[in-house]
């Protein structure tokens, strides 16, 4: 028998058989939410550590699935940041009683993703899209009893279907001009002609609706703020950070023979991008909805770093994707939790946060200077690298425009430090009691942000594994 | 001689602060590693004369090169000239004297002197670095504590001041970034060292030139960028202050001139402009003192003046201006840093700093006002101490450019120190001399903790007032090579 099979897939497969357990338990006895959430820590664990071991290259089914090195890096960070939300959402999914449903919906997301980075194929792609976006509808509407949260659900899933709509629009142009699906052939077959380049246009927009780069980021902040803070971190890591590795596979292996066209697509998306997430994200109080824009502004700084379209842009998205991973996992982290317990999502809540709780206000002021980028957290790093990255085809003009935006965002994120550290509030949030493994979960990120950045072997190892143009 | 040093103990001593328990302990651990570092920069020092006096005339000592990012090129290439090592020094005794003045802080203390630090660590590790991406990192490092420095502990509308510091300082920063990866992209390295020798194309250095240069500008308060001086130092707290114009202004002031030696082509392009910002930052920051009536406001405006000489010295491209700029960093960092201490000493028993509600402070605090009269001294140019060193070798320097918009230039910024003299003798005689009220008549004199502060400082003032040639004999060769390099590459081209 060919166990190689069963080597190439064995990120999908541990998630298959994690999630079938699950069903199992969920169908069992009725067990204690503390037992349930330890066991599917732990299985996650176990799930990150296992998919690193026994690399295999190779191509499946006449190449739908291929995989390599930083292929099972990439899901090896997404398994990463599931981990890292799952323990942060202990205090909220302990007195929940679909606790179960929230991961089944979640982990199927997870497994639909990692069939979408590996696909070679755009039917693959399309396929591994859909499985990932459907059950974060359902996730989103995880908190029954807030109208809120079945807004966002809403919104999130017609949303996605008109992106999809117009993604399969797309792929079908394409297939039309070319005649194949599979990212290999088509290749040699792209050139340019009127059809298919509005075939790309349909595909970039589809993409830039999942990843909500501007003017495709309408739906981003309603869906973040009323979703439940787990499937707001989870939209807001994981689902983007898999779109933008499928993307920049996309980008670089089949759209080569364009790629003057693209770049220019994407340095106005960035720009857009940019500018749109930092003005909007000045005035939001609600702690999602800013970070929210926050993060959108943060894939403008990605999709500069794409754009440069060198060994060095996949590394520096790649790079900054885990650090992202990290420093907003440690807000959401800490908003997660307090929100858990106290309710309060607002900005204008965390005033005089410091005197009760310092610890998370530090976790928070800390993740908060690395989206800003300022050093010596990992996220100064992170975004200068995305900009040295993108600076490489000589296009200064759009390293002025992001370096001016840095300092609007960094005005931002300087206001909730301002309110954390500086503000008086009549009625502080008071003391907090962190669970243990949320508490733990945090350390990882701040640990992960100053150390990302600082140790160079990180960012080394992912130069080594990523492709160029 | 490790360099590295330089940037551990204070890591350390931030590390242990944070372990401390207790404000003693804190203020004892911050002292020590302070103290520490002080000795080690006068080490330092030794072995740089020691070196030198060996005939090792390398442009930089204690030279150490480590692969830091190896794809993309960048070193943690670490090494000092004179001009260097002036600075470490200036840091490590305001440091010290920051540490004392802050020595009764108890609101949130272990912060308080973690952020210090933080900051100093920040300035050693951009004086120490010969590579543009590690200078850059340590510039943003000092950014952030000084925001909470102010944000927290300051006085007056301290939110609205930090945030207008922090913002325009991180603006500073991102114009500096936009030069730093011009240079990058034309040389494909961040080493200063090797930028030095292969050269930027003239193109790409008048273009990039005004970017990081005025980028340094904003750190250094040159004219139109000064705004944040005022509001952040006087909202400051003492030791914040002292930090902030002593060691923070510096940084603009050494990264302008490290700017201006990496690309002399447009050095040379844009000297008018510079030298036309500066003498407006010294005159407009001279009368613009006059109006102050707040103490605090009076040094911040003045160190717009000040450090004004710093680039005006810079955009001179000579030899002694170049001197003069240095001496000028080093001796307004003490003087002002002395000045801050003074009026903290002054505000912290007296609760206002308006000139106009003082009077007659010498007879209750004899120490410390003698110690703000010596500021002032300093300040206004009195012979004898740093400030007539440093302002007469600017003038000098400046002078040797026949050109008459330069003359005309130094002839007004000269013309400055009259402004100085009325606003410094009026402040002194409204606040120190004349009748005292009788609420500060009972109010005590400096402790030890400050006096000791006062004195460190003085001594410094002092050594660069009576004995000018000690600096000079440490910076000249430094300033030498530069400008000799800055010829070179300009007789090429």
């Amino acid at each position: 028998m060919n166990y190689n099979i069963l080597i190439q897939l064995r990120q999908e497969l541990a998630l298959t058989v994690l999630i079938f357990l699950l069903l199992f338990i969920k169908l069992g006895k009725d067990r204690s939410n503390e037992s349930i959430l330890n066991f599917v820590n732990a299985a996650l664990l176990v799930n990150l550590v296992a998919g690193f071991c026994c690399q295999e290259t190779g191509a499946l089914f006449n190449g739908m699935f291929n995989t390599n090195t930083l292929i099972v890096f990439e899901k090896g960070l997404l398994n990463l940041a599931a981990l890292i939300i799952s323990m942060q959402s202990y205090a909220w999914l302990k007195h929940n009683k679909n606790v179960i449903e929230f991961y089944l919906l979640t982990l199927t997301s997870l497994l639909g993703m990692f069939f979408m980075i590996s696909s070679g194929n755009l039917l693959m792609f399309y396929l591994g899209l859909e499985m990932s976006t459907i059950p974060l509808a359902a996730a989103a509407n995880f908190d029954l009893t807030k109208r809120k949260s079945s807004e966002a659900a809403m919104k999130l899933i017609l949303s996605s279907a008109f992106s999809s709509a117009i993604l399969l629009l797309g792929i079908s142009f394409l297939y039309g001009t070319t005649g194949t699906l599979t990212f290999s052939i088509l290749t040699a077959h792209i050139n340019g002609n009127p059809l298919q380049l509005f075939a790309f246009i349909l595909l970039i927009a589809g993409f830039a609706f999942k990843i909500s780069a501007a003017p495709f980021h309408l739906w981003t902040a309603d869906v973040y703020e009323g979703s439940p803070v787990a499937v707001t971190s989870f939209l807001s890591v994981i689902s983007k950070a898999a779109v933008l590795f499928t993307l920049v596979n996309i980008l670089y292996k089949v759209f080569t023979p364009i790629a003057n066209t693209w770049y220019w697509v994407l340095i106005v998306l960035a720009a857009a991008t940019i500018l749109i997430g930092n003005l909007f994200a000045i005035r939001q109080d609600n702690f999602k909805r800013f970070l929210a824009f926050s993060s959108i502004a943060q894939v403008g700084f990605i999709l500069i770093g794409i754009s440069g379209s060198s060994q060095a842009g996949t590394a520096s998205l790649i790079y900054f994707v885990l650090i992202y991973i990290f420093s907003n996992l440690a807000a959401f982290g800490v908003v997660s939790v307090v929100s858990a317990l106290t309710g309060k999502e607002n900005i204008s809540d965390f005033k005089g946060f410091y005197k009760t709780n310092p610890m998370l206000s530090w976790v928070l002021t800390i993740a908060l200077f690395s989206l800003a980028g300022v050093p010596p957290t990992a996220g100064f790093f992170g975004k200068l690298f995305l900009m040295l990255a993108g600076a490489a085809k000589g296009n200064y003009g759009i390293i002025i425009f992001a370096a001016l935006n840095m300092v609007i965002s960094f005005y931002y994120y300087l206001r909730v430090v301002k309110a954390i550290f500086m503000d008086e509030h009549a009625t502080p949030i008071e003391k907090i009691a962190v669970p243990a493994v949320s508490k733990l979960a945090m350390y990882i990120c701040v640990l992960g942000v100053i150390l990302t950045g600082l140790a160079s072997v990180v960012y080394d190892y992912i130069q080594s594994i990523s492709f160029g143009l | 001689m490790n360099l590295t040093l330089l940037i551990l103990i204070p890591l350390l001593t931030a590390v242990l602060i944070l372990l401390a328990k207790g404000l003693q302990q804190i203020r004892v651990i911050g002292l020590a590693g302070a103290v520490a570092q002080l000795g080690l920069a006068g080490w330092l020092l030794k072995s740089f004369l020691a070196a030198r006096g060996a005939g090792n005339n390398a442009t930089y000592l204690f030279e150490s090169n480590q692969i830091w990012f190896k794809a993309l090129n960048i070193n943690y290439h670490i090494g000092i000239d004179g001009i260097a090592l002036a600075m470490i020094l200036l840091t490590s005794v305001i440091v010290v004297a920051g540490i004392l003045v802050s020595w009764s802080m108890e609101k949130l203390s272990k912060e308080y002197f973690f952020l210090l630090v933080l900051l100093s660590m920040g300035a050693y590790g951009f004086f120490i670095s010969l590579d543009l991406f590690t200078l850059f990192f340590f510039l943003e490092v000092a950014v952030i504590p000084k925001f909470l420095l102010i944000g927290i502990w300051g006085s007056g509308d301290k939110t609205k001041s930090a945030m207008k510091l922090a913002l325009m300082l991180m603006a500073g920063s991102a114009l500096v970034m936009v030069g730093l990866f011009g240079v990058y992209y034309n040389t494909h390295t961040f080493d200063i060292v090797q930028i030095t020798q292969q050269g930027i194309p003239a193109g790409v250095q008048k273009f990039f030139f005004p970017f990081a240069f005025l980028g340094f500008g904003v750190f250094a308060a040159l004219f139109p960028f000064h705004t944040w001086v005022p509001d952040g130092h006087a909202s400051a707290p003492t030791a914040a202050s002292m930090f902030l114009a002593g060691i923070s202004m510096k940084l603009g002031g050494y990264g302008c001139l490290r700017i201006a030696a990496l690309m002399p082509d447009a050095a040379h392009t844009y000297s008018w402009i510079i030298i036309l910002l500066a003498t407006i930052a010294i005159i407009y920051g001279a009368f613009a003192t006059m109006m102050q009536t707040d103490l605090k406001y009076i040094n911040a405006y003045s160190s717009i003046s000040h450090c004004g000489f710093v680039i005006l010295g810079i955009g001179m491209l000579n030899k002694t201006s170049m001197n003069g700029a240095v001496i000028q960093m080093v001796s307004h960092g003490l003087m002002t840093a002395l000045f801050f201490a003074a009026i903290g000493m002054i505000y912290s028993r007296t609760h206002t700093r308006m000139v106009a509600q003082l009077g007659g402070l010498l007879k209750a605090m004899p120490f410390i006002s003698t110690v703000f009269v010596i500021a002032g001294l300093c300040s206004l140019g009195l012979p004898g101490f740093s400030g007539f060193v440093a302002e007469m070798t600017v003038f000098m320097g400046s002078w040797q450019n026949p050109d008459g918009a330069y003359r005309l230039a130094t002839i007004l910024s000269g013309a400055s120190i009259v402004v100085t003299a009325v606003y410094i003798l009026r402040a002194t005689g409204r606040a120190i001399m004349g009748p005292i009220s009788a609420e500060y008549a009972l109010l005590s004199d400096a402790t030890w903790n400050e006096k000791l502060a006062a004195i460190l400082l003085i001594a410094g003032i002092l050594v660069i007032g009576l004995a000018p040639f000690l600096i000079n004999h440490l910076i000249m060769p430094s300033t030498d090579a530069i400008i000799l390099q800055m010829g070179k590459v300009n007789i090429l081209k």
